[in-house]
Order: C-alpha cells, then structure tokens, then sequence
C-alpha cells in the first residue's frame, strides 16, 4: 500500500452564523495516499469545502486530527500553516483567482519565485497547453485558459498534494473537460497526489477514489475498479 | 426614519476609519482658515479702528529745526487737509539701581486740547497738565514693564539735563503700534519706550521754543501722495528737512503691515492645501464605496430611485464628513486663532486686540470646504447618476494591465514577481498614485513651512550677530566728536577694545529715484561691526568711493561706475556726487559704505565719530551704562546680548506654538493620505492578496505587495514636498519688505529631516493599521465570492 500523506481522523468544524451553530464538519475520517487522485463529491453545504480547507491548511478543524506525513497540523500556528502551504499543496480555485496585475508567466513565476525545488515556468506552461499564450495577462484570457494557468501556478512548485475547489465550476462543459484532462495529465505525469472537489457527479469516473460527503459526514467511499479517461466523461 | 438615510447611517458606521480621517483633514483646513484669516482680520480690524478713531496720519516728516509759522505754508499744498507739528526728541530714563538707562521718544503734546492727528489714547491716570513741566505721559507697555503707575516719579534726560517729573498717566498711540529701539528690529518695553509731554515743556528742554522738528499731514480725499510728497520735502528742505515718508512706509505700520501681508498670504495657501487633500480623498475613498455598492445602486434604481436621488444620497455622506469636519475645524481654529493673537500682544500694542470670530468668516470656512469636497465627489457622484441598472448589476470590467514602457525595454526583469505587481498597479494609476504623492509631499512641504522661519532667522542672527555685530555694548552720539572726544570711553573700567564709526543720514538721488538712508564711514581696521553678506562673508569697505547694499542699487537703478547724486541731512547739508565703487549683498537696510577719511575728506572735515562699539571684559565693566549716563552728548546705548535675547525669545515663543500645530495637521493629512489610499487598495485587492496567501506567502510578503504601493506614494511624496515647501516659504516671503531685510530662502537640512521623519512615521503608523486589516483577511470567505 502507498504511503499516506494526509490524514484526518475525527474532524469536526463548527461555525458559528450568528446566533446558529453550524456543524460543517461532524466527524470525518480522511486519508489521501501518495499519487492517487481522489474526487470528493457531495452538495453544496455537504462539507466539502470545509473539508478541503483542512486539509490545505487555511482552516483548522474544532476538533479531530489533521497530519501531513505524520506531522500534526490540527493545532497547528498561522506561520507553520503558512509554510506546510507553501511547501507542500498546490490550490485550484472555482474562480481561479489570478493576479491581474501578472501575466500567465509571472503568476507561474509568483509561485516558483517562492519555492525550494520549482519547475520551469516555461514548461510548466507547456504543460497545461499555454505555451504560446505565456505573456498574456488574465483579462486577455479566456475562463478555460485562465483555470489552466491556475493549474500551472499551482504545480510548478512541485506540489505533494494538488487541491482542486470546483475547478470546472465556472467552465462550460467542453472547457471543463480539458481542464479535467490536464489535471488528470499533471497526477499522471508528475505523480501529484490530487483532491478534487464537486458537485458534479459525473466527473468521479476519473478518480482512483471517490469519497461522497453529506451534512458534515462521509457518507459513501468507492474505489473505481476502472478509471476513465477524462476525454471519455460527459456531463 | 427614510429607508435611504439608515443606509447612509450603516454606511458610516461601516466607513468610519476613512470618515473620520476625512474630516480631520477637512477641519484642518477650516481650522486654519478660521484661525490665520480670523488672526488677519482681528489685526487688520483693529489696526483700521484705532488709526480711525486716533487720527492717524498719513504723511509722516522730520526735520532739524523749522519756524512754526512754516506750518501755513504745509497747509497751503494742494492736497493737504490738516497739518499738526510737534517736537519729537530723544529721552534716556536713568532709573535707581539699573545698569543701563532706559530709553526713548519723547513727543509734545499740543497746549490746548487733544492732537488733531495721531492722538494718544489715555489707559490711565490723566493727561499731562499742558502747563507744567514735570509732568509725563508714558507709553502703557514701557510702564507695565517697568511697574510704573501715575503718580510715580521718575528721572528723565533731555538734552543731557536731568529732570525728575511725575507719571500723569499711561496712554498709547497709533503711530507707535510697533516700536522699534535704536537699529534692530526689535522691541524692549522694559528699555525702551514712547511718552508724552507738554510742548512747551519739550520746547524749553531742548531749545525748540516757536519751533518744531517733526510734522504730520493727513491728505484730502483724491490728492496725489507724489505731489504732497515733493512739496513737503522741498518746503522743508531749507529747515534740515530729514524727508517725508507716506504712512506705508512709517516704520511701525510698515511692520504691522508686512505681518498682515505675511498672514494674508498663508490664510491662502495653508487651507488651500488641507482643502485639496481632503477632495483628493473623497474622489479615491467615494469612487470605491460606488464602486463596491454597484449592485446596490442598480436594485435601487430597479426598485425607481431616480439618478438624482442617489446622488443625493452620496453627497450627504460628503456632506456629513465636511460638516464633522467643521464642527472640529471651527472650534480649533478659534482656539489656534486666539493664541496668535495673543502672540501679537506684546509686538503690535493695540487698544482692544482680541480674537474675534466673525460669522461669516466660519460661513466662507465652511463653503469653500463644501465646495472643495464636491469637486472632490463629483466624479462618483455624476457616475452614480448615469449607471444604468442592468448595466450596474454587473461587475465592473476587470481591471487592464499592459506591458509599460519600461517593461518593453526589459527592465522589469531586474524585479520579483511581487515588486512587478507593485510597479504594475502604480504604472497603470499613475495618477492616483502621483496623487497620492502630492497629497503627502504637501504634509512635508506644511511642515517645511511652519518650520523655515527659525531656519532663517538663526541664519539671520549667526550672519548679523556672530560675524557683523561682535560689540558687546553700542553707543549713539548725538551729534559728531572728534578722535579726542573718544578716550572718555576707551578709558571706560572694562573696556577691552573701542571702535567707532561716523553715520550720516543721507538721501541717496539717482535721476526720479530717491531713498534716504544712512552713509557709513568705516575704518579699514574695524573688527567690531563689519559688513557681512547674505552668504555670510565679511567684506570690507571700498577704498575710495561707495560701497552700496545691491538692493539700494536696484532702488535708485545705478551700476558700478557710476555716479550718485547724495544729499547730507545734516551739518552743512551739502550735496555730493559720489562714485560706487561696489555692491554688496546685504541682509537689511538701504546702505552705503565708504573709507572714514574718504568720508571726512568728502565732508570738508577732521575725522569725526557718531558711533562707539565696545568690547567689554564682563567682570570689570558692571555698571558701565550708569557711568555712561554721565557722559554728556549719549543718545542711547545698546547692548547686543539683548537684542539676541529678544530675538531669540520672539522667535522662540512663535516657534513652538507654530511647530506644534503644524505637526499636528502634517500627520493628518499624511495619516488620512496614506491610511485611505491603503484602506482603499485594500478593499480592492483583497481577494488577490488571499490568493498569495493560500499560495503560500506569508503575512509579510502580502503586506509588502499592499504597502509597497504606499511606500512607493510616500517615497515620491518625499522630492515632492521639500520643492513644494520651499516654493510655499517663498511665496510667504514675498510679504516681506526687501527694502528693509532681504532674508535668504534657507531651509537646513535638519527642518527637511524633520519634516520628513514626521511624515514617514505617521504614513508607516497608518500602514501598520491597515497592515492589521489584512492580517485579519478571511483568506475562505474572500476566495469564495467572484469578484
């Protein structure tokens, strides 16, 4: 069996809305092994997101632990999170969150500026199929091309762990196939231990794992005996 | 309550820190106008009543020695309207168990009735008995000064004789607003003062029976000054006439005046500034908030507010910021108002001056900052009313960024990707950031300003004081003695070393060009009072013809080489032709230097001497000034360490209340420049600071990107404000009369530094406030929303 990267055991989140307590979280137990590409499904409201956030390091859970390698994190101070982002997880967001001010290339360059070990900025982009659009800024971009430079930013650095939000969220269906196909490329190729989250039941065919998420408890785990290729999923 | 106005109120609430930086701003700018105009007009007002009610005369002449009857013939000029003749000498006061005598003017009053012009205003006791000869009028500071009261007794020098008369009464005078003691600019009520005494008694004293030495004219509405001017001085001419001067140019109006010029000019610019910054905020911070409510002003305008309304409803968030504003500037102009009046007090003597709070002068404080706050607004609000609903329920288009110049060249491969981000916001707003920029440099160049003068000044007193003036104590003769007559001071206890210079009080002619003034007759060797320029070096006197200060050059249009027409004021009154033989760049006065025996020779006498400095050994010369008080033929003495203290003390006292207001109102601006500027980066660029966050940089790394825009505002605003300052210094300057001081623009480096250091701290405070801001990012939430 491949080595755990993370795992969670426990965790639970409560928010407080106002005078409402909300549990986003009710006791999750999670474990994301090296290179596998898991797809966390659910709902809006399910606890997805909530469980992600955990997991990359911008939250911390109410109770329950949270380790990366073996290392706890649950109670774990800002600049130690800071670092363990830093370091190790690569983010994908719904709305892709480019720097305006950047182009394609800098917003890569943003990321490997910062990292110990980074790919070449120019490759990375080759990667994700934007070589030749490499100086342009993100209001020159279309949605599709903007998630790819995402992607791009977010692997340069040679993340452990890729943590994909909704990545297809914003995209129309033919976008959001190849933006798929290229995350699916980047665990391939590179190995990246990969988490994606949605809603959109579908796109589960092309995860090694697919674990269903439902009022703050996992509710279903499957193992896809085979995977699909992304170019052969429709929604 | 209207559904709008709670919105308004919430939108306060929400606003608050940026509201309140505002107003502050604003009521800087109302504060100093209220206080500066309202200190200009309570100076002004009061200058105005009291030359009004006391009869202030309008041409102003003395002379040696003229018949009464002359006074018809004054009275005949075309022009004239009435003519009032006095005898106005010079007084010393030899108090018990002073060092020094006490000086002054002493002016006769008429014998019957009060003086038609110039009038002195009794403060108490009564006036003199016309008379009787043992009874004075003393001006109200000397005697407050000295703790004189009516009834006191005191020992008055007129013409070398010793008389002791009673204090009638203590009174004031127009004409003596200002009082200026022997040659330096400034004033010593305990040593010197102004009094008052009957004609005939005067007359007696100094032999001036039937006669009179000093005139006042006022003139008919319409007459032509020139033409009066020319009359008097050629009817007077004959009488050892001295000229005649308008009142501009009387030396105590001449200082109030220049004062008043001088406050006029920074009632303009100094709210000016703060007024400028304050629509410079309201354009960044409003601009944001409509930007941010952009789908709120749609819903509204869906649910039929009209355009008209909603603009309303952003002005009265303006609104309220002026009138916060005003609510603050009003009361601290007043307060700021009052303790310049008050430092006027002891310079200026006025009968009732006072802070005075006119209502209209808080109405035009408030309208001028309504007015600049709307300039400021305009642009958000006119885009409020011409958003179309569906068009405002998009987001606005996503910001353009382009490849600059620089960047086309490749220099901004040199920067890290988070400089480039720096570089790339303030590239693409060069103009808020250019600003911003301004908006800073105007808090150093504030500084700059309230801070120039002492620069100036302990430039003045360290050019004038350590390197011209080096006597420790001057003597003024009454009239000219030979080199025999000055072993009575040399022979003085004390005396280290003597010197002694001849003045001349000359008018200077060059075609239609005339100024009186004073020709100097200089030793070559003389190391006591030598002639200095404005860059502080020591020049000696020309050999042979005139040295003439550059600025009496310009006066009368003469260059080196040629000759000047000078008529002597007094003795034989003769009229030369004198060659200049060089300029000098000096800090006062309209003067002329020549060779003493140059001079004498000139004159068609033996060398003589009108003035004595001395050097003093400070142990063995105590009581030097009583046993100069036996000396007959002293007009007055002087030492200099008083002067500098006066000096010092003036400056001083203005400086601190000055250094401290202006610091105050410079960190505000700077504080609400920067913390706005910031706070509105912030709020758009939050959700790109929280990406970097999640990509893993740190809290400092984030803020660096945010506050390195600012650093960038404030390190421009640096080159900025310093010229700015400089260009503000000069443009106050110019209410200075160069005829009489010509100060050098000179600003250390340590009043830079200051004003820098000050600016720099409250920008970093304000930066490390909103720094906290960003720390506090909700890095989820903001990642959540679409832009």
């Amino acid at each position: 069996m491949a080595d755990v990267v993370i795992e969670a055991v426990g965790l639970t989140k409560v928010y407080q809305m106002g005078e409402v307590l909300v549990n986003a979280l009710a006791g999750v137990d999670f474990r994301l092994s090296e290179g596998e590409l898991v797809v966390l499904l659910g709902v809006s409201g399910s606890g997805k997101s909530t469980l992600l956030n955990i997991l990359g390091g911008l939250d911390v859970p109410t109770s329950g632990t949270m380790s990366y390698r073996g290392q706890p994190l649950e109670n774990a101070d800002e600049p130690t999170l800071t670092r363990y982002r830093r370091e190790h997880i690569g983010f994908v967001f719904q709305f892709y969150n480019l720097v305006p001010s950047l182009t394609a290339r800098e917003n890569v360059a943003l990321v490997t500026d910062i990292a110990e070990d980074p790919m070449d900025p120019a490759e990375v982009m080759a990667l994700v199929g934007l070589e030749d659009r490499m100086d342009h800024f993100p209001a020159n971009l279309s949605g599709g091309e903007q998630q790819r430079v995402a992607i791009a930013r977010a692997v340069a650095k040679r993340p452990d762990v890729l943590l994909c939000d909704e990545p297809t969220g914003a995209l129309d269906f033919k976008t959001g196939r190849l933006v798929l196909s290229v995350l699916d490329r980047v665990n391939r190729e590179l190995g990246t231990t990969t988490a994606i989250i949605t809603h959109n039941a579908p796109i589960a065919a092309v995860a090694d794992r697919v674990i269903t998420l439902s009022g703050g408890l996992v509710k279903e785990e499957t193992r896809n005996e085979k995977k699909l290729r992304p170019s052969e999923i429709v929604w | 309550m209207k559904a709008l106005t709670q919105k308004l109120l919430r939108d306060l609430l929400l606003l608050k820190g940026q509201l309140v930086t505002i107003a502050l701003v604003v009521a800087c700018g109302v504060a100093s106008y209220v206080a500066v105009v309202g200190t200009w007009r309570s100076l002004a007002g009061s200058c105005e009543r009291y030359y009004e009610k006391q009869r202030m005369a309008d041409v102003f002449a003395t002379l040696e020695r003229a018949p009464e009857s002359t006074a018809r013939r004054i009275e005949e000029i075309p022009g004239v309207g009435a003519v009032y003749t006095r005898v106005v000498e010079r007084a010393t006061f030899p108090f018990e168990g002073e060092a020094e005598a006490a000086a002054g003017i002493v002016v006769s009053l008429p014998e019957r009735g009060a003086p038609p012009l110039n009038d002195v205003l009794l403060r108490s006791g009564r006036m003199p008995d016309p008379t009787r000869s043992d009874e004075i009028l003393v001006s109200e500071p000397f005697a407050n000064a000295n703790h004189l009261r009516p009834g006191d007794m005191i020992p008055v020098v007129l013409d070398g004789r010793r008389h002791d008369m009673r204090i009638a009464g203590t009174g004031m005078s127009p004409e003596y607003v200002f009082v200026m003691s022997g040659a330096m600019m400034s004033n010593d009520d305990r040593r010197f003062g102004v009094f008052w005494m009957p004609r005939i008694a005067l007359a007696a004293a100094f032999r001036m029976e039937g006669s009179y030495d000093d005139v006042v004219i006022r003139l008919r509405p319409g007459a032509s000054e020139r033409t009066v001017l020319a009359s008097v001085h050629r009817l007077l001419e004959p009488y050892g006439g001295r000229g005649a001067v308008l009142r501009e140019k009387q030396i105590s109006n001449l200082m109030l005046q220049g004062e008043l010029k001088q406050l006029n000019g920074m009632g303009v610019v100094v709210p000016a500034i703060f007024l400028a910054v304050a629509a410079f905020l309201l354009n960044v911070v409003l601009g944001r908030i409509v930007e941010l409510q952009r789908g709120q002003i749609a819903v509204l305008k869906a649910l039929g507010y009209t355009g008209g309304a909603l603009a309303v409803h952003y002005l009265e968030l303006m609104g309220i910021i002026v009138a916060a504003g005003s609510v603050v500037g009003v009361p601290l102009g007043v307060y700021v108002g009052e303790r310049m009046t008050k430092m006027y007090v002891p310079y200026f003597r006025f009968p009732d001056l006072a802070f005075r709070l006119e209502p209209d002068l808080v109405a035009i404080a408030v309208l001028v900052s309504v007015g600049a706050a709307s300039f400021g607004a305009l642009r958000t609000v006119r885009s409020v009313a011409k958003l179309l609903p569906a068009e405002a329920m998009n987001p606005p288009a996503p910001p353009l960024y382009g490849a600059s110049l620089g960047e086309r060249l490749g220099l901004f491969k040199l920067f890290r990707m988070s400089a480039r981000m720096v570089l790339r916001d303030v590239l693409r707003q060069p103009l808020r950031t250019a600003m911003a920029s301004v908006g800073i440099g105007m808090a150093i160049a504030v500084l700059v300003l309230g801070m120039f003068s002492s620069d100036v000044i302990e430039y003045f007193m360290d050019v004038q004081f350590a390197r011209g003036v080096r006597d420790d104590l001057n003597v003024q003769l009454a009239r000219p003695v030979p080199a025999s007559a000055l072993d009575v001071f040399r022979s003085l206890p004390g005396v280290r070393r003597m010197e002694a210079e001849r003045l001349v009080p000359v008018r200077f002619r060059n075609r239609h060009h005339v100024r009186d003034g004073s020709l100097t007759g200089k030793t070559p060797d003389a190391m006591l009072r030598r002639l200095v320029d404005v860059n502080g070096r020591v020049v000696a006197p020309p050999r042979g013809g005139m040295m003439l200060s550059r600025k009496l050059s310009e006066v009368l249009d003469v260059r080196v080489g040629e000759l000047v027409d000078v008529d002597v004021l007094t003795g034989d009154r003769r009229k030369l032709r004198l060659p200049v033989t060089a300029l000098v760049d000096d800090m006062m006065g309209l003067g002329a230097t020549m060779d003493l025996d140059v001079l004498s020779a000139t004159l068609g006498e033996e060398r003589s001497y009108s003035s004595v400095y001395l050097l003093l050994d400070p142990q063995k010369s105590q009581g030097i000034e009583r046993r100069l008080a036996q000396v007959p033929g002293i007009v007055g003495t002087g030492r200099r360490a008083d002067v500098v203290a006066a000096f010092r003390k003036q400056t001083a006292e203005s400086m601190l209340l000055f250094s401290a207001i202006l610091t105050v109102f410079a960190a505000i601006i700077s504080v609400g420049v920067v913390y706005n500027t910031a706070r509105v980066s912030l709020s758009m660029r939050s959700r790109e600071l929280a990406s970097l966050r999640v990509l893993g940089f740190t809290r400092g790394e984030v803020s660096a990107i945010l506050l390195g825009e600012l650093a960038v505002s404030v390190l421009l605003a640096i080159p900025i404000g310093m010229p700015l300052g400089r260009f503000f210094a000069e443009a106050m300057m110019q209410g200075m009369d160069t005829e009489q001081f010509r100060m050098p623009i000179l600003i250390t480096a340590r009043t830079y530094a200051y004003a820098v250091t000050i600016v720099v701290a409250s920008a970093t405070a304000s930066a490390l406030v909103v720094r906290r801001q960003l720390d506090r990012l909700d890095l989820v939430a903001v990642l959540k929303t679409r832009e």
